[in-house]
C-alpha cells in the first residue's frame, strides 16, 4: 500500500480501497431492480397492421423509425415481442401473410422476411435482387394463390417478385428493364389473376404494366404521354383509377386504365375550389372513390364520381389525417379522419362511398403536448349486438402511441423516448416543510416492521411469504422515488430531449415521467416545416446563494440542417417544465460554447458563434457582460472542419463592426490552424474533457512513494485520423495502406503536445477522455482484432518538487495559476491491449470529488454496458511487476483486457439500439448515477470502489438497534452485578 | 498512598488516621487534645523510628530504581510484539503500533505519580526519574520507527502533494465539430 497518511481517519479509508482491489461488482438475484430501470420502447410507427382473429389474444404489428418491428398487445400497449433491425436494413413494408405470418421487406427492398406472429421467431429470410435500385412495394393479397400457395408480391430493385408464403421461395420474377421506369403502385383487382404496376417514366409518361399473376407473364403494357409532367405522388381511388398531380400542382388528372387502356382526364384546382391558394400535394391514401389533397391553406377532399368526374366533398383548414382503408363487410370499405379542433381531437369513421353518412363521430380531449396526429390506423371489432366497433391507433407529433376506443384513450406509450438527442441531469427541489407528524408515525412503524422482517431475513427465520414480502418492500420503497433532494443525491431529475422535439424530466428513482413538455419553437409551423432540436445545456444551476431560483436548462433548436438556418433557445423550468422564455435569433448558430463563469444568479455564460464566425454572449445582461469583460483575454475557441481536415483556434478581438450588431457580439481572429493533408489522414473522432468533471489531486503516488503530476488541462483535444483509404468498409483496404493517427492538440495555443501512429489500425474510433488520460478503440487489421490503447499525460516540468520540508511550508508553485502559452514539459506513457467487442460507445464514472478510482463503460455490440475498470487500461502494467507496484494495484499485463460476465452493469439486460451512456455525480462521493439510451432506456447507480462511505441498503438497522439495547442491558446488570459485589468484599 | 500506608502498618498492628494524608504538622487547623503532648511522643521512640526511617528510606530507593527500570521488559516485549506483526498496515499492526505509542506517552504524562510513594527527603528520585524516563522515550521511538516502517508518516513528497488540487489554468477554450 502507498497510503502513507498520519491520520487515522485515513486509514480506514485505505483499508477499505485495499479491500477494494478485488473488483466484482455483480449483483445478487434479488438486487435486480432495487437501484435500477430499464424502459423499453420501440419509436415512432411508420406502419401497423393489425390481427384480430377470432382465436387468439389481439395484436397490433407495428413497424417504427427506429427500425423496429414490435407486436403490441392491443388492450394494454405491451410489448409481447420486438426485434430491433440494423440500421443499414430499413424496413421498407409489413404486412400479415396468412393470418399467421408477418411479413417484412427491409434493406431497400432485398431483403424480405417472415416472422411467426405469435412468438415473434423468424420463419424465413430471402433475399431479393434486381437490376437496379427503385422504390420497394410489398403487397400481400389475400387470395391469390398458385398451386395451393399464397403469393407475396414485392416490387424492388426494379423487378416483380412473386415469393411464396410458406417458404419464402421466389416463385417467379418479372424485370422492368425501362430505364427511367419508377414504379408507384402495384395493384392487385381482388377476385382476378392480374397484376397491374403502374408508374412514371422520364417525368412526362405514364406507364402501365399488366402481368398474369400466376406466371409472371407480361399481358399488356401500355404508356401515355402528359406533356406538363406529374408530381411524384398518386392516389389509388379504385383497383383501376389513379388520380396524380401535374408538375406544377395545379391540374389534377385522373387517370384509369381499364381494360389495358389509358385514358386521362384534367380537371384544374381552381375549377373545383375559387381560391386554391398556392400548389397542391397529394394526400397518399388509398380510400376508394376518394382522395385528399393539401395545400397551403386547407385540406381537400374530392369524390371520383364515374369517368373522371371530380366533385369537391369537404374543405377544411383543420389539420386533418386519413386513415388506411378498412374492409368491414362485402363491398363496403370504411376508413378514419381525425381533425385537429383545439384541444380536442374529432375522429369520424366513414364508408368509403358514402361521405355524409358516418359510422362513428367521437371527440377526444387530447393532450396539447402530444402536437399533431401524424398517422392513423384503424381497426374493428364485432360487438355483441353484431354492430361494428372501431379502434383507432394514432401517431402523434411527439412520436407518441395511442389507442383510442369508444372516446377514449385506451392506452398511450411515449415512444418518442426511444430516440434520445441530449440529456442533461438536475436537481430535485429541496424538502422544505417537514413531513406531516401522522405520516412519521405511519413512516416509523412500517420502518420497524420493515427492519424486524429484514433482521428475520438476516437470521435466516423468514418464511417464503416474508421473503417475498421483503423484496417487495424493496422493490417500491417510496424512499426512492420522493420528489425532493435526498441526502446521498441519489435522487434526480433526467432532462431528455428527443428527435421529436418533446423535452422529458424522468424521476431516477424509477423512471418515470415527472413531466414533459413540447416546445413551441420545436413544433412543425408554417415559418418552418422540419424544426430539430440540437443540443441540451446546463443553464442555471442554483447553488449556494441562488437557492431560491428555480434550475433552468437551454435548449437549442433549428430550422433544418443548414448553419444558416434561424435559431431559437428556449429557457425551461427544470422544476415544473414550464418555458420561461424563447429567443428567436438574429443570427445563425454553429457552435455553442458554454463558459466557465456564471453570473450572480447562476446562470452560466455561453458563447455562441455564428457562421461568420461572429461570437454572441449570453445571457444578454450587463452583469454577463462584465464579467465575460473581465475574462475576455483569456477566452478561445477553436473548430474542427472534418470535411476538409483543418483544426483552426481563435481568439477573440473586439466588438462587432457591424452597425447593426449589439453590444454582446464580438469579432474573432483566427490564431492558429492545423491542417490535415486530405492523402494522409481524415479526422474521425475528435474528443474533450467533460467541462464539469472534477479531479481531485494534480499528484499520483507510484510506487516506493514516488510521485507524478498528471498534466490536466481542460484545453485538450484528442484527434483520430485514419488513411483515406481507412475510411471506407471493412475489408476494403489492406494493412499497409491503412493507418490510424493520435493527436493530443492544446486547445489555446495549436501545440500538438503529442503524436502516436497505428499502423495497420483502422476507425471507427471510440474515445473518451477523462483527467489525464484518453482511452481509445480501434480495429487492429494485422491482427484482425478490436484494440483498446491508453495515453497518460504526464507533467515533467513540475517532477522535480521533492523536498518535503518545501512542500511542508507550502513555498511551492505547484497550485498557481498557469498560463498554456508557457511551454509545458509533458511525458506520455500508452499501452495497448486487444479487446473483444466492438463497441458503440464508451462513457467514463464520474463522481463529485474526483476520490474514486474510475470504470470505463463501455457499450458493447449486444447493446450491453459494460464497466472496465481503469486499471487494466493503465499505462504501467508489466509482465512481472515489482513486490511494490503490486501493492501499488498494478495488475501484470495480459496481451487483451478481461471480460467479467459479472461486471456487466446491464446484467441481464440489453439497452436495445445502445447509442449514448451518460454519467451524473451523485453527492455521495462512492457512487455514480449511470443513464444508458437507444431504443431502450437503462438507468443505475454504480460504486467503482464500492460503497465505501455508506452503509449498504441490506444493513439490518434493526439488528444493530437490538445489539445496543443488549448491550446496554448488559452494563447495567453487570455495573449492579459488581456493586453488590464489592458490598460484600467490604463486609468481610 | 496505598503503599505508603502499608510500609507504616508493618510496625503497628492497625491504625486510624484521623487527619488527613498531609502530615505535616503546620498544615493541621484542629487543635491538639488536651493533655496531649506532640513533642513528647516523637521523643518517646525516637531511636527506634530513626533506624527504622533509614531503612525506609532504603528500601525506597531500591523500589524507585526497580520502578524506573521496569518500562525496560516493556520495551523487550513490545519489540517481540512489533516484529511479530509485520510491517504491512492491518488491524492487528496498527493495534499494537498504537498501543506502542500510547504507553509511553501516557508512561510520561504520570511520571510524577509512578514516584510519589518514594518520595522522601533522603531519597534521590532524579536518577530513576531520568532513566524511566528515558527509556519510555525509548518505547516512543520504537513505537514513532515502526509507524515509519508501515509507512505511516508524512516524510515523503508524495504525502504532501497527494491531495493537492490541480493548478487553474488562465486560458480557456471551447469548440468543436459544427453543430
Amino acid at each position: 500500500m502507498a497510503i502513507r497518511s498520519f491520520f487515522a481517519p485515513f486509514l480506514f479509508f485505505a483499508l477499505c480501497s485495499y479491500s477494494s482491489l478485488t473488483p466484482v461488482l455483480s449483483l445478487y438475484e434479488d438486487q435486480v431492480g432495487l437501484m435500477d430501470w430499464h424502459q423499453q420502447y420501440i419509436g415512432k410507427v411508420k406502419q401497423a397492421v393489425f390481427s384480430t382473429q377470432k382465436t387468439g389474444r389481439r395484436r397490433v404489428i407495428v413497424s417504427t423509425e427506429e427500425n423496429v418491428i414490435a407486436s403490441l398487445d392491443l388492450r394494454h400497449g405491451e410489448i409481447f415481442w420486438r426485434h430491433l433491425l440494423g440500421s443499414n436494413d430499413v424496413i421498407d413494408g409489413i404486412d400479415i401473410g396468412l393470418g399467421k405470418y408477418v411479413i417484412t421487406l427491409s434493406s431497400g427492398g432485398s431483403v424480405l422476411r417472415s416472422w411467426n406472429l405469435p412468438d415473434g421467431q423468424m420463419m424465413w429470410e430471402s433475399s431479393l435482387q434486381g437490376p437496379k435500385h427503385s422504390k420497394s412495394l410489398l403487397l400481400v393479397p389475400t387470395n391469390l394463390k398458385i398451386e395451393k400457395d399464397n403469393v407475396i408480391v414485392v416490387f424492388s430493385n426494379g423487378r416483380l417478385h412473386a415469393v411464396s408464403c410458406i417458404d419464402g421461395e421466389v416463385l417467379w420474377n418479372k424485370d422492368f428493364e425501362a430505364e427511367s421506369f419508377e414504379a408507384l403502385q402495384v395493384i392487385q383487382p381482388p377476385g382476378s389473376d392480374l397484376i397491374y404496376v403502374v408508374g412514371f417514366a422520364a417525368s412526362s409518361q405514364f406507364e402501365m404494366y399488366q402481368i398474369n399473376a400466376r406466371n409472371g407473364e407480361l399481358l399488356k403494357h401500355e404508356r401515355a404521354t402528359f406533356s406538363s409532367g406529374f408530381l411524384r405522388e398518386v392516389s389509388l381511388v379504385s383497383s383501376e383509377t389513379v388520380v396524380a398531380l401535374d408538375s406544377t400542382g395545379s391540374i389534377l388528372l385522373t387517370i384509369s386504365f381499364q381494360n389495358g387502356e389509358i385514358s386521362f382526364q384534367q380537371t384544374p384546382i381552381s375549377s373545383l375550389v375559387e381560391d386554391p391558394s398556392g400548389p397542391a400535394v397529394i394526400i397518399p391514401s388509398s380510400v376508394p372513390g376518394i382522395f385528399a389533397i393539401k395545400t397551403n391553406a386547407f385540406t381537400i377532399f374530392i369524390r371520383v364520381i364515374g369517368e373522371g368526374k371530380l366533385e369537391v366533398v369537404e374543405k377544411t383548414n383543420h389539420e386533418t389525417t386519413v386513415s388506411n382503408v378498412l374492409p368491414i363487410s362485402e363491398g363496403q370499405q370504411a376508413f378514419a379522419l381525425v381533425q385537429h379542433a383545439g384541444s380536442e381531437i374529432h375522429l369520424a369513421v366513414k364508408i368509403a362511398h358514402d361521405w355524409d353518412g358516418n359510422l362513428l363521430k367521437e371527440s377526444i380531449k387530447m393532450d396539447q403536448q402530444r402536437g399533431l396526429v401524424h398517422k392513423v390506423f384503424i381497426n374493428n371489432y364485432i360487438r355483441t349486438d353484431r354492430s361494428h366497433g372501431f379502434r383507432v391507433l394514432i401517431v402523434m407529433e411527439d412520436h407518441s402511441l395511442l389507442l383510442l376506443q369508444q372516446g377514449a384513450i385506451v392506452w398511450s406509450r411515449e415512444d418518442g423516448l426511444a430516440s434520445v438527442i441530449d440529456v442533461t441531469a438536475s436537481e430535485l427541489p429541496v424538502e422544505r416543510d417537514g413531513v406531516s407528524v401522522a405520516k412519521v408515525e405511519h413512516n416509523l412503524f412500517e420502518w420497524l416492521k420493515g427492519h424486524m422482517l429484514k433482521l428475520k431475513g438476516t437470521l435466516m427465520l423468514a418464511s417464503p411469504e416474508d421473503v417475498a414480502a421483503i423484496q417487495s418492500m424493496r422493490l417500491k420503497s417510496s424512499e426512492k422515488s420522493k420528489m425532493t433532494r435526498d441526502h446521498n443525491g441519489f435522487r434526480k431529475l433526467l432532462v431528455v430531449l428527443t428527435r421529436a422535439g418533446k423535452l422529458f424530466a424522468l424521476h431516477t428513482g424509477d423512471g418515470r415521467i415527472v413531466w414533459s413538455h413540447f416546445l413551441q419553437s420545436l413544433h412543425k409551423s408554417g415559418t418552418c416545416q422540419s424544426p430539430i432540436g440540437l443540443n441540451l445545456y446546463q443553464w442555471q444551476v442554483p447553488h449556494h446563494h441562488a437557492m431560491d431560483e428555480n434550475p433552468s436548462v437551454l435548449v437549442i433548436s433549428r430550422c433544418g440542417p443548414s448553419s444558416d438556418a434561424p435559431v431559437v433557445l428556449s429557457f425551461v423550468d427544470t422544476y415544473t417544465g414550464k418555458e420561461l422564455n424563447s429567443l428567436s435569433l438574429v443570427h445563425g448558430v454553429v457552435q455553442v460554447i458554454p463558459l466557465p463563469y456564471t453570473d450572480s444568479t447562476e446562470q452560466r455564460l455561453h458563447l455562441l458563434i455564428d457562421s461568420d464566425k461572429h461570437a454572441h454572449l449570453y445571457p444578454t445582461t450587463s452583469e454577463a457582460l462584465r464579467i465575460f469583460k473581465r475574462e475576455f483575454s483569456n477566452i478561445y475557441w477553436y473548430s474542427v472542419e472534418d470535411h476538409n481536415g483543418i483544426i483552426k483556434g481563435h481568439a477573440l478581438k473586439c466588438k462587432c463592426t457591424d452597425e447593426a450588431a449589439d453590444e454582446f457580439c464580438f469579432d474573432t481572429r483566427d490564431l492558429w490552424s492545423v491542417v490535415f493533408p486530405s492523402e494522409s489522414g481524415k479526422i474521425i473522432a475528435t474528443v474533450t474533457r467533460k467541462l464539469n468533471e472534477v479531479v481531485h489531486t494534480q499528484a499520483k503516488v507510484i510506487a516506493d512513494q514516488d510521485v507524478m503530476y498528471k498534466y490536466i488541462s481542460r484545453n485538450l483535444l484528442f484527434v483520430a485520423t485514419v488513411a483515406p483509404k481507412g475510411s471506407g468498409e471493412i475489408g476494403s483496404v489492406t494493412p499497409e495502406e491503412s493507418w490510424l493517427v493520435a493527436y493530443l492538440i492544446d486547445t489555446v495555443t495549436g501545440r500538438i503536445l503529442h503524436r502516436v501512429t497505428h499502423h495497420g489500425a483502422r476507425g471507427p474510433v471510440h474515445a473518451v477522455f477523462s483527467e489525464n488520460w484518453i482511452v481509445y478503440h480501434y480495429f487492429n487489421l494485422r491482427a484482425h482484432r478490436y484494440e483498446m490503447s491508453v495515453i497518460e499525460i504526464y507533467d515533467q516540468s513540475r517532477a522535480d518538487n521533492k523536498d518535503v520540508w518545501k512542500l511542508v511550508l507550502g513555498k511551492h508553485n505547484l497550485s498557481s495559476p498557469i498560463s498554456l502559452f508557457s511551454r509545458p514539459e509533458v511525458i506520455t506513457k500508452s499501452q495497448s491491449y486487444f479487446f473483444t467487442h466492438s463497441v458503440k460507445a464508451i462513457a467514463v464514472t464520474s463522481t463529485a470529488k474526483g476520490i474514486t478510482s474510475k470504470q470505463l463503460l463501455v457499450g458493447t455490440i449486444g447493446d450491453q454496458v459494460l464497466a472496465l475498470d481503469k486499471r487494466f487500461l493503465d499505462p504501467r502494467r508489466s509482465v512481472n511487476p515489482t513486490q511494490a507496484e503490486k501493492e501499488e494495484g498494478i495488475i501484470p499485463l495480459t496481451d487483451s483486457l478481461p471480460i467479467i460476465p459479472q461486471s456487466y452493469v446491464t446484467h441481464a439486460l440489453r439497452v436495445e439500439g445502445l447509442r449514448g451512456i451518460i454519467t451524473v455525480p451523485a453527492k455521495l462521493e462512492s457512487t455514480t448515477l449511470v443513464f444508458a439510451h437507444g431504443v431502450d432506456l437503462f438507468f443505475t447507480q454504480l460504486a467503482p470502489s464500492r460503497t465505501y462511505d455508506s452503509l449498504t441498503e441490506d444493513f439490518s438497522y434493526a439488528l444493530l438497534l437490538l445489539t445496543i439495547v443488549a448491550l446496554v442491558a448488559a452494563i447495567f446488570v453487570t455495573w449492579r452485578l459488581s456493586e453488590r459485589k464489592e458490598l460484600q468484599d467490604k463486609w468481610r | 498512598m496505598e503503599k505508603g500506608k502499608g510500609v507504616m502498618g508493618s510496625c503497628r498492628r492497625w491504625a486510624v488516621d484521623f487527619s488527613d494524608n498531609s502530615t505535616a504538622p503546620s498544615s493541621r487547623d484542629i487543635p491538639d487534645p488536651p493533655g496531649f503532648t506532640r513533642a513528647s511522643v516523637d521523643q518517646d521512640d525516637s531511636a527506634v523510628s530513626r533506624q527504622k526511617k533509614d531503612a525506609e528510606s532504603n528500601w525506597k530507593a531500591q523500589k524507585a530504581w526497580e520502578v524506573a527500570q521496569s518500562p525496560f521488559k516493556n520495551l523487550l516485549m513490545m519489540g517481540f510484539m512489533m516484529w511479530m506483526a509485520g510491517s504491512t498496515v492491518h488491524l492487528f499492526s496498527i493495534g499494537i503500533t498504537f498501543s506502542a505509542l500510547w504507553q509511553p506517552i501516557s508512561a510520561l504524562q504520570g511520571v510524577g505519580k509512578v514516584f510519589e510513594p518514594y518520595k522522601d527527603n533522603k531519597v534521590d528520585l532524579l536518577g530513576p526519574k531520568l532513566l524511566f524516563i528515558a527509556l519510555n522515550l525509548g518505547g516512543l521511538a520504537l513505537g514513532v520507527w515502526k509507524l515509519n516502517t508501515l509507512g505511516l508518516l508524512p516524510t515523503h513528497a508524495s504525502d504532501w502533494v497527494s491531495s493537492l488540487p490541480p493548478a487553474q489554468e488562465v486560458e480557456y477554450s471551447g469548440g468543436g465539430v459544427p453543430l
